[in-house]
């Protein structure tokens, strides 16, 4: 039976050579890092100034989950990242600007206006779009662990889910059938202790939610969701065992919802004590330091990406703004998709 | 041409997918070893083996799911729900996600679920459903319900080819009854295109799955009493041919409707809601339906035959309208 192991952080550099990361890779887990966060910080802004319509969610303490495990998938990878999750869009690669379109309901956002907020996802990286019912991705990722695994290709399907929907019985389903046939699927569990306004005490009464992976034949681990260095360790260790054929693993990212559920919410349930001790541990901040330690990134070296990236998100914003909304004329177009050729031998 | 079951059509098509295209594969409770509840898929784990014909746990919701993912990476599932009922429990897979995926993300999700639905052996409350009507009201999915060996084959193949997700409804109380003529070399029939089961004159009689045949029952009954009765069998419900309808309604200016699920926003509301709009000033009589009633359905063979509509329902509902 597996058990669940709590990580240690990494401590060196050597670690992270180890582990096949070098000084540009590093730097760039860091830039994707920050303009997770900047879109986010922006997008919350665009909100309020009404230019965001609908409801806004924000992944503030997750990005060193999200960008952690992206970046410990290889391109041919798939997954289901959620609405905490925008760290793995950036990581594979959507264009800020069409994030920001995304959020504006413009017809550049990957839902064309459709969809809104981080439910969308470009097939060409291999994501699918999340739904909003939680966790109704979780059967689809195995899904694609199935094609992967009927194939025989070597390519592994990632699917997140966060705390509180591990309450609900897909979660069991998916985790059980992936079990039982050992399918290539790394789980995700995004544990920011609160589900909405919901503590894990009330959400669920096991230690840990890895603990359950015991349950359906696999291992599961509990790894400190602030630390992306250690998120990267045991989500590469967990992505290349299911590539190997080792089956599924849960790998556990603790961290803190760092804001409301959504912009609406201020979050007033949550004590101020946890909030100022897990700000301590900002998964941004902590990394930054590592590198400025660890691979002598100098300030001005750290200064200078970090106006890069301001001024990439600028001149994102600027793009997605200029995007036209979607046409409603078209709007009953693509319910369907269209057969891709005519049906010869029709015999009707 | 050989002749066979529903069944077999059903079954063989199968096989002849899975030959043809190796992306086919099956996904459901007892389809392997034991070849499906019903046996449809008998024969297909020998041939194909164990990862295209996938035995798994009881879980629609990890089976739906699972067609789903798998489609999106570019296989094309074949999911067998053990009995139609059961597609409650995988609602959220098939309505919130498969069915909604390519208006909002536009990635196709080209899967086929089969449902064995359908009553007439004491099934009771949670065997017997006929649920297609439901599925109607979500965009994004197909609805089959195919009535004939030769439909049943040939709908198959289009689901199979369709990109979409494609709910093909499979009449239990068909399976072995019915019997006809089935090529044996590949066809599609395209959806949307009813046939008809029975030319007539006199009254439109519009029906699918197993009522098609109380409905041929029931125009055998009234050829004798000199009602001519031209029967539709729609084949598929979405899409649903409205121009085959209107069509026979400009001809016989009476319209009967007639199914096995119950009559409140079961799918014949639709029919005769969009044939009152379109063709109002054809019709020579109100529009009729007969449905079951708005009941859950019964196990008692007494209840159920007064549950699910019979020849001498639909008979009398015939001659009402001939004498209108
Ligand atoms: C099935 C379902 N019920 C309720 C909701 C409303 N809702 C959205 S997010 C959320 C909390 C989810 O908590 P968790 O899974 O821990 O993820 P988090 O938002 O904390 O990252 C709720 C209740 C939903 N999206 N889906």
């Amino acid at each position: 039976m597996a058990i669940a192991r709590d990580t240690e952080s990494l401590s060196s550099s050597l670690d992270a050579e180890q582990l096949g990361l070098d000084r540009a890779g590093l730097l760039g887990m860091y830039r994707d890092m920050l303009v997770t966060r900047g879109i986010e910080e922006r997008g919350h802004i665009l909100y309020k100034q009404g230019k965001i319509p609908g409801s806004f969610y924000t992944g503030r303490g997750n990005e060193a989950g999200a960008v952690g495990v992206a970046s410990a998938m290889q391109p041919e990878d798939a997954g289901t990242p959620l609405h905490r999750d925008m760290g793995v869009h950036v990581t594979r690669g959507v264009e800020p600007w069409r994030i920001l379109a995304q959020y504006m309901g413009r017809e550049d956002g990957p839902a064309r206006g459709r969809d809104g907020n981080v439910h969308m996802a470009l097939i060409e990286q291999n994501l699918v779009a999340m739904v909003s019912h939680l966790p109704a991705m979780m059967p689809v990722a195995v899904g694609l662990a199935l094609a992967f695994r009927i194939r025989n290709e070597r390519r592994v399907s990632v699917c997140w889910y966060g705390d509180g929907a591990a309450a609900r019985g897909d979660a069991h389903e998916a985790m059980n059938f992936a079990g039982v046939r050992r399918l290539p699927v790394v789980f995700v569990c995004d544990n920011n202790q609160y589900a909405y306004s919901t503590p894990p005490q009330l959400e669920y009464a096991c230690a840990n939610l890895a603990d359950r992976a015991a349950a359906y034949g696999f291992d599961g681990v509990v790894v400190d969701g602030t630390d992306i260095l250690a998120v990267y360790s045991e989500a590469k260790r967990a992505i290349e065992k299911a590539r190997q054929g080792g089956g599924p693993t849960l790998v556990e990212c603790v961290t803190l919802r760092m804001e409301g559920h959504a912009v609406h919410d201020n979050a007033f349930y949550v004590p101020r004590e946890l909030l100022d001790e897990w700000a301590k541990r900002d998964p941004i901040a902590r990394f930054r330091l590592w590198l400025s330690e660890h691979v002598q990134a100098s300030e001005a070296e750290l200064s200078e990406l970090e106006e890069q990236v301001k001024a990439l998100l600028a001149e994102a914003q600027k793009r997605a703004e200029s995007s036209p909304a979607p046409d409603p004329s078209e709007l009953e177009q693509g319910v369907y998709a269209e057969p891709e050729q005519p049906q010869e031998n029709a015999d009707a | 041409m050989p002749e066979k079951t529903y069944l077999q059509a059903i079954s063989d098509g199968l096989r002849q997918e899975m030959r043809r295209d190796e992306r086919v594969f099956v996904l459901g409770e007892d389809v392997g070893v034991y070849g499906g509840a019903f046996k449809v898929t008998v024969g297909l784990l020998e041939e194909f083996g164990p990862w295209r014909v996938i035995d798994a746990p009881l879980s629609e919701i990890a089976i739906v799911g699972g067609a789903t993912g798998s489609a999106l990476m570019g296989l094309r599932p074949v999911a067998e729900l053990q009995f139609s009922d059961f597609v409650s429990c995988a609602w959220d897979q098939l309505v919130t996600v498969a069915a909604k995926q390519h208006f909002r993300a536009g990635t196709p999700v080209p899967m086929v679920l089969r449902l064995p639905s359908g009553g007439g052996f004491s099934g009771g409350p949670f065997h017997s459903q006929s649920p297609e009507s439901a599925f109607t009201h979500v965009p994004g999915l197909k609805v089959v319900c195919p009535a004939t060996p030769h439909d049943a084959k040939g709908l198959l193949a289009t689901a199979v080819d369709d990109p979409n997700p494609v709910l093909y409804f499979e009449h239990k109380h068909l399976y072995r009854r019915i019997k006809g003529e089935v090529p044996d070399e590949r066809y599609t029939i395209p959806f949307g295109k009813a046939r008809i089961e029975r030319a007539g004159d006199d009254i439109t009689l519009v029906t699918w799955g197993a009522m098609v045949y109380t409905a041929a029952g029931a125009a055998a009954e009234l050829q004798s009493e000199d009602v001519s009765v031209e029967i539709i069998d729609l084949r598929t419900l979405q899409p649903w041919d409205k121009e085959a309808v209107l069509e026979s309604v400009a001809k016989t200016s009476k319209l009967l409707i007639l199914h096995e699920d119950t009559r409140t926003s079961g799918f014949g509301a639709e029919i005769a809601a969009q044939v009152v709009e379109e063709a109002f000033e054809q019709l020579d009589a109100p529009i009729r339906r007969i449905a079951a009633p708005d009941t859950p359905i019964p196990f008692s063979p007494q209840l159920e035959n007064a549950y699910i509509p019979q020849v001498e329902d639909v008979a009398s509902a015939l001659r009402e309208l001939a004498a209108y």
